[in-house]
């Protein structure tokens, strides 16, 4: 079962379910319907110290809340950064809102990428879809402190050009000498002049040595399932790959039971998970 | 609430004198409830007096089958456990979490003050017992405590029974949790009736019971009368209707999550989640945001769930546990295995309520059995 990660305190409240305002700074568009929202804390008080791969619950004023993974950098805590699909009741009107808007915000919470763990290592980053936003900051934490890490590649695969994220970064990391990055989408229409396919058929040629490495996937459950299936192809060991999982999320803080899966809490345990250590629930249907 | 385990000496309080106790506790400010009789069943309520207490009734419990009989004699604590646990009490199934109040373009939260009444519970049986332990693991020894559970579970004071008579879905000699009280009570009181006597003979737990104990008349028990309190819990340890064998039962569900008997018993569940309404150790809730019209006040409240609802696995798009089968393999699983691991205890107290309660009579340990018998792993 998955060893819990050291986790940051929370800030300030004693009750665990009371959500704290949060002032909009930005809402940037990624895709059509994605969005980048910045966030300062109302009071004045500068930023939000995480790790990467935690979340929030985000609040939205007698809407509701939301489980979103931070997707900033872990250094720059001064502004709270969230990339935000709108798919529902609570975040289509999160991502209309404008600057100076107040959302409340519970956390961080959760278990965090092994990015201290992995020095010393290669690193293999596999995102599908909106999974590139919880990996973003593992990725900053890495180029930050990039001297610790041996070869460092990010493979990132979305289902149409329309819908990937962080284009600019995207470019900008391409262009760095230390760093792998490969972007593939799974279908594409005239324009597109890039790779096409599933990001797994990325993972034999990406530079890395198998016996020492650190996977860490993030995607449709589907997704990682192959993606882990190939790395495991190429020799990368289940204890050196990480996962992060997704369910449904009510209390976030291991009370209210739906975010179980098998015998962990995924708001507690996860989102976060070794693959060895889930052995025996991990793909299974409908656990 | 200190806990003296097997303090010295065992107490006998006659039934006349009984009242003294309710007295007792009401004249130092708790909230009685306790056992009554209403809508056909024996569930917990505010009791006054001895009077509201079932006594002469009992309780005929099958799968699927609750009937209240009448007893040939005037017992007050003749019957097993009812459709409800104390966790009614202790984790109230409705709870506003909070309020706020627009305040420009952010909001505030009110301030809520919480009210936390002083309970006395008044025959609480061991697997109870065992179950309020099982959700101080739950609410009070995680990463956070839950503030309302705390606040009620500080306050309680514990009139435990002793069972004479074990029900027809009853299972705590299995589960290693009755039908004796071993902890968790103030006062722990064995019915005895024989012959014109009918008398109780009382265990301190805590200092708190003993101080409490000496406002009712009370003697030292004889040797004849302890021994009638413990033939009286043996004949119901003897008369256990259901048994579970809990060898390496983690190991067993972990490799057979592929089992037909899954499919066998999703033919029979309605996902009605009756069993996790019973169920005294259940405590999955959910969490649902208000508004007012205007949009300027808004509540968080708390509420009792089950994960045999479709939505409770509800992610962008779908459920993940659509199927019965995989729903009524999830409660199971985590009641039975899972649970062990999370919490260092088993999730069932052998209380029966699941098996009684069901519309359709599933029985745990009849499906933990066909499990066992024909295992893949």
């Amino acid at each position: 079962m998955a060893k819990r990660q050291p986790q940051q305190a929370m800030v300030a409240a004693p009750d665990p379910m009371l959500p704290h305002p949060y002032r909009v700074r930005r809402v940037q568009r990624e895709t059509y319907d994605t969005f980048t929202i910045e966030l300062d804390q109302a009071n004045g008080v500068s930023g939000l110290p995480f790790a990467p791969g935690q979340f929030n619950m985000i609040y939205l004023f007698g809407v509701g809340e939301v489980p979103i993974s931070i997707s900033g950098d872990p250094a720059q805590s001064k502004a709270l950064v969230h990339t935000i699909r709108a798919v529902g009741t609570v975040t289509k009107p999160i991502v209309r809102l404008k600057r100076g808007d107040v959302l409340g915000v519970r956390g961080p919470l959760g278990s965090s990428w092994p990015v201290e763990e992995a020095k010393g290592s290669d690193v293999v980053i596999v995102a599908g879809g909106i999974g590139l936003a919880p990996l973003r900051p593992a990725l900053y934490y890495l180029l930050s402190h990039r001297a610790s890490y041996g070869r460092v590649a990010l493979l990132y695969g979305a289902r149409t050009p329309e819908d990937l994220l962080y284009t600019r970064e995207l470019e900008e990391w391409r262009g760095r000498f230390d760093m792998e990055v490969g972007v593939t989408v799974d279908a594409a229409s005239g324009n597109w002049r890039g790779n096409v396919g599933v990001v797994t058929t990325l993972i034999p040629w990406a530079r890395f040595e198998p016996s020492d490495t650190v996977a860490m996937v993030c995607g449709p459950e589907v997704m990682m399932r192959f993606t882990v299936q190939a790395l495991q192809e190429r020799g990368v060991a289940a204890e050196n790959t990480f996962i992060s999982m997704e369910r449904n999320m009510k209390c976030a803080v291991g009370f209210c039971g739906h975010c179980q899966f098998g015998p962990t809490f995924i708001c507690k345990d996860g989102p976060v998970f070794r693959c060895d250590r889930m052995e025996l629930f991990l793909w299974k249907r409908e656990i | 609430m200190k806990d003296l385990s097997s303090r010295a000496g065992l107490h006998v309080v006659e039934q006349e004198h009984l009242h003294h106790l309710f007295e007792g506790l009401k004249g130092r400010g708790y909230s009685l409830v306790g056992p009554t009789l209403r809508e056909g069943a024996i569930t917990y309520a505010e009791v006054g007096s001895t009077a509201d207490l079932p006594a002469g009734w009992t309780n005929e419990q099958d799968g699927g089958t609750y009937r209240l009989t009448r007893r040939k004699d005037t017992a007050l604590f003749g019957y097993t456990v009812g459709p409800q646990s104390w966790k009614k009490f202790l984790f109230p199934p409705v709870t506003r979490l909070w309020q706020a109040r627009r305040n420009g373009s952010g909001f505030q939260v009110l301030d809520e003050g919480q009210e936390s009444p002083k309970y006395a519970f008044i025959g609480a049986r061991s697997c109870d017992l065992h179950a309020i332990a099982v959700q101080d693991k739950v609410f009070l020894q995680g990463n956070y405590a839950d503030p309302v559970y705390r606040a009620r579970r500080k306050g309680i004071f514990v009139v435990a029974v002793n069972c004479g008579q074990a029900g027809g879905t009853c299972f705590c000699v299995s589960m290693n949790t009755g039908p004796k009280a071993r902890f968790g009570f103030d006062l722990a009181l064995t019915e005895v009736l024989e012959g014109q006597r009918h008398y109780f003979v009382a265990e301190v737990g805590t200092e708190l019971g003993a101080e409490v104990l000496q406002e009712v008349p009370h003697r030292e028990a004889t040797a004849a009368e302890r021994a009638a309190a413990e033939s009286t819990v043996a004949r119901a340890a003897a008369q256990m209707g259901r048994t579970l064998d809990t060898t390496e039962i983690k190991e067993l569900l972990y490799h057979n999550y592929e089992h037909p008997r899954w499919d066998d018993v999703a033919g029979r569940c309605l996902t009605c989640a009756n069993c996790t309404m019973v169920c005294p150790t259940c405590f999955c809730t959910t969490v649902e945001d208000y508004t007012d019209l205007k949009g300027e006040h808004a509540e968080r409240w708390r509420k009792l769930d089950s994960c045999f609802t479709m939505d409770f696995s509800y992610i962008h798009g779908g459920s993940i546990r659509a199927s019965a089968r995989s729903r009524y393999r999830q409660w199971m699983t985590h009641k039975l295995a899972t649970w062990i691991d999370q919490f260092g205890t088993s999730g069932c107290v052998g209380c029966g309520r699941c098996i009684t309660w069901c519309p359709v009579g599933i029985d745990i340990t009849a499906e933990v059995r066909a499990i066992r018998e024909s295992k893949h792993a």
